[in-house]
């Protein structure tokens, strides 16, 4: 492990973790990782999506629990068993991207949810506005508190959970991904909020991918692959091409996959795509001028962080969402503006959405209702009937030339494991013989058998002519898929580049950094 | 992951059988208990009198089925079978005295009526995102003061022979609306289960954002179920009004909850997604079974309506304890 610095302080640290062991089926999330946070200290945790960095956060959250290792607090060793309500009373605080806030009851209430200020065995309203406005103004932000938090930006609400966190006493924060929405500005208030915070003593442990902001506000850092510890120390001590080699080179690699058929024909061409900041799309950036192309036969990688605009432009070459400017066009016709994903399939765009449960599958119901749905037009008797041997047939050459493995194609979906119910997705795409398809996260929260299945036959289909689109946070995935990346950030598109000529590393730099600091910009097409 | 899928050894499984069969098991065992109290419950006349009365709730139960299926509800079928009738009948008497295939007049507008009040309720949903318990809880009053302003709260009454035959007149043996409930519910049956509407109506109720994103006109679905079902109790309302001989305002008080606890009892999930015809057709019979049972045993019927109340309760309480059981 690399160290950085003057290592420990002779003082005891606020919190020691030490030799934290977690095994999940067929991984280890983490490997005997130490970490310590001195009082006052804004402690960077940085990591590629699968280092461990969540499954420590949740260990430190009272959410889950470690096979090995020991939490201490000031001294004291915490109980394993703590539930998150009892850590968040020893004042360790977590703060998750999605908020855990009540969005129909006011500001004030969501501070002090289950603390109210009480007089004579009933809430002192005037007291706990009183409060809360006092509470707010110490952080900045002059909102009345009686307002109903749904009301609220992003940047508003997180600074209610932090108001939250400071109203119970906080000795220390975890901040997970707390910038991942936020526009510039708001991301220096938050900051400025956080060095007032550390100031008064209260330290910070702050998850982020956006790297250029770690020598903006946090002291000390430490780095995760593969559940393990790589490096850490003090972050002046640091240059941040030095953090990126740190966390690239994951030992998950795919190989590269090598396919002859040279890209064909321009099959979609999307171009100036913009859309405002909107209530719809919260969590995400603006998007300004989007513009890609994807041949036949080629796959496209978009890689970025989350909310940079990867799944959104997606969503609106699907029409899925709407966007305020910009053109569509599929094997030259012009599709915008679309409207519904209907359209979108109608015209031969196919999509395997990010969330499997959420957006893909009907858990409860059969794996043929799963795979065939979109497809029962042309499954139909006299436009009415399902024409069930066809389906049986259908259903039968998937479930061969996909190797899916099911008891039989009228038990539920949700009783497949995650990678057979993606390829039961898949299927389902593949069926509409699609022009273009689009795959968001094809291979999230699957075995690394079926990892591999998947990709290859994300290669097949583009062997066989079929343009795609493929959204992975995984870099090794994106790298060994791809033909071109492209790379979102904040929104817009910070490089495209050919895959041959691409690493992790620039990747992690067009990502994460802003184009101000030290990333070589690649030449964007 | 799934490495090793401990062996299924098929030991029997009394919770999942019961789930399974248990309604129809709790028919049958019901039909045997009446009987033996009341050697009458059996007789021929009462039995197409159970029938019938199953009937005329049960053919809304069927529409009442997809509603239900999208995570829906419609509390309104009640008022608006009256209403359906009572329009029926009004327009074929606003037509003249007495003209041959009066009764088609009454038959047609009321299934019209009732057909164009769901596809207002189905917009409702689904134009202005109103939920379907408040669109419907708004008809449910709505169409029952509409019916009361028709026609000055007073009934209709003095129909032909040819208009009663549909309420009170059987085909080789059997009730004519016991043949309506039974066309109906078939058609429905094979609508559910071998049609692309049946599946796409199981999709938007499954997961609304999956079906859209599939290619699903969900909100046109959404819309048709409430159309479907508003005919069929248009249609209700006219076998009702032929029955009793008269479409009167307080027809169908009520019916709104009989439907909707066939529907449950049945085995749909208010939820959305899973539920059938089938359950339904069973469900419609057991609270038929139940009330006449009741009635022929003389309980009161105070004493009724907290018996089929609590069946409801149970039914669904051991539908949830089996499901919750599950891995």
């Amino acid at each position: 492990m690399a160290k950085f610095g003057s290592g420990p302080m002779s003082s005891a640290p606020l919190l020691d973790v030490r030799k934290i062991c977690k095994q999940f089926p067929g991984v280890r999330a983490l490997d005997g990782v130490d970490l310590q946070v001195q009082a006052g200290d804004v402690h960077a945790l940085l990591g590629e999506n699968g280092a461990g960095k969540s499954t420590l956060l949740k260990i430190l959250s009272g959410a889950l629990r470690a096979d090995q290792g020991e939490v201490v607090l000031q001294g004291a060793t915490l109980d394993p068993e703590h539930t998150p309500r009892e850590r968040q009373r020893l004042g360790l605080i977590t703060i998750y991207q999605e908020f855990n806030l009540l969005p129909f009851m006011s500001i004030a209430e969501n501070l002090f949810l289950g603390r109210e200020p009480r007089r004579y065995g009933f809430i002192d309203w005037k007291a706990m506005h009183e409060k809360s406005r006092a509470l707010l103004a110490s952080l900045g932000l002059n909102v009345d508190p009686r307002r109903e938090v749904r009301h609220l930006s992003v940047a508003h609400q997180q600074m209610v959970e932090i108001g939250r966190a400071v109203a119970q006493q906080a000795k220390l924060i975890i901040m997970d991904e707390p910038t991942a929405a936020l526009s510039g500005r708001e991301v220096e208030i938050l900051h400025a909020v956080i060095r007032d915070l550390k100031a008064r003593g209260v330290s910070f442990i702050y998850v982020t991918h956006r790297l250029d902001e770690i020598k903006q506000v946090c002291d000390s850092f430490r780095v995760l692959r593969d559940g393990r510890l790589v490096a850490s120390g003090e972050v002046s001590t640091v240059e941040i091409r030095d953090l990126i080699r740190f966390m690239v080179g994951r030992d998950v690699e795919f190989p590269r996959l090598a396919r002859r058929a040279p890209p064909g024909a321009p099959v979609l061409e999307v171009k100036g795509i913009s859309r405002a900041l909107d209530a719809a799309h919260r969590h995400a950036m603006a998007l300004e001028d989007l513009s890609i192309e994807v041949k036949a036969g080629e796959i496209v990688g978009f890689a970025g962080l989350v909310g940079a605009g990867r799944t959104e432009l997606a969503r609106i070459i699907f029409g899925a969402d709407h966007c305020d400017r910009g053109v569509i066009y599929l094997n030259g016709k012009n599709l915008s503006p679309l409207r519904s994903p209907r359209e979108a399939i109608r015209a031969g765009v196919a999509l395997v959405p990010e969330d499997r449960k959420q957006q893909g599958c009907f858990l409860e119901q059969s794996i043929s209702q799963n795979m065939t749905l979109p497809s029962l037009r042309r499954l139909a008797r006299w436009r009415i009937f399902v024409n069930e041997a066809e389906e049986r047939r259908l259903i039968r050459k998937y479930q061969t030339a996909l190797r899916i493995k099911m008891p039989n194609s009228s038990s539920a979906i949700g009783t497949l494991s995650g990678g057979n119910q993606q390829k039961v997705l898949l299927a389902r795409c593949m069926a509409l013989s699609p022009r273009l398809l689009i795959v968001d996260e094809p291979t999230r929260g699957i075995d690394i058998g079926s990892k591999a299945e998947v990709h290859q036959l994300l290669s097949d289909m583009a062997q066989s002519g079929i343009a795609l689109i493929v959204i992975s946070s995984e870099m090794p995935e994106v790298l060994a898929l791809s033909d071109r990346i492209v790379v979102f950030r904040e929104g817009r598109i910070s490089g495209i580049l050919d895959a041959a000529d691409a690493t992790e590393h620039t990747l992690m730099q067009l990502m994460a950094i802003a184009a101000a600091a030290d990333a070589p910009r690649a030449a964007s097409a | 992951m799934s490495a090793a899928e401990p062996a299924t050894h098929r030991r029997f499984d009394a919770v999942g059988w019961l789930r399974r069969y248990g309604t129809p098991l709790f028919l049958v065992l019901l039909i045997v208990f009446f009987a033996l109290e009341n050697p009458r419950f059996l007789s021929m006349r009462n039995v197409s009198n159970i029938l019938t009365e199953v009937s005329i709730y049960g053919i809304i139960a069927v529409g009442m089925t997809f509603v239900i299926l999208t995570a829906g509800v419609d509390l309104a079928v009640g008022s608006l079978l009256a209403f359906a009738g009572m329009a029926g009948a009004y327009v074929m008497k606003a037509l003249g005295a007495d003209y041959p295939l009066s009764w088609l007049v009454a038959l047609s507008t009321a299934t019209a009526v009732g057909a164009l009040v769901g596809y207002l309720q189905g917009k409702a949903v689904t134009v202005f995102s109103i939920p379907p318990f408040i669109v419907t809880l708004g008809g449910l009053t709505v169409w029952r003061g509409a019916t009361l302003i028709l026609n000055d709260g007073s009934p209709i009454a003095g129909f032909d022979a040819s208009y009663r035959w549909w309420g009170t007149g059987s085909i080789i043996g059997v009730p004519v609306p016991v043949v309506f409930f039974g066309v109906i519910a078939l058609v429905g049956y094979v609508a559910q289960r071998y049609t692309r509407y049946g599946r796409y109506v199981y999709a938007v109720g499954g997961n609304p954002e999956a079906a859209r994103l599939n290619g699903l006109d969900v909100a046109g679905i959404i819309t048709s179920v409430y159309l479907i079902v508003g005919a069929l109790a248009g249609l209700a309302g006219f076998l009702l009004s032929a029955r009793l001989g008269a479409a009167e305002a307080v027809g169908g008080v009520g019916y709104e909850l009989r439907v909707i606890a066939s529907v449950v009892i049945g085995g749909a999930s208010l939820a959305g997604g899973r539920g059938g015809i089938g359950g339904t057709v069973i469900g419609a019979l057991l609270i038929g079974v139940l009330t006449n049972g009741l009635v022929i045993m003389h309980v009161s019927s105070y004493w009724q309506q907290v018996v089929i109340g609590l069946i409801i309760v149970a039914a669904v309480a051991f539908d949830s304890y089996a499901k919750s059981r599950r891995p």
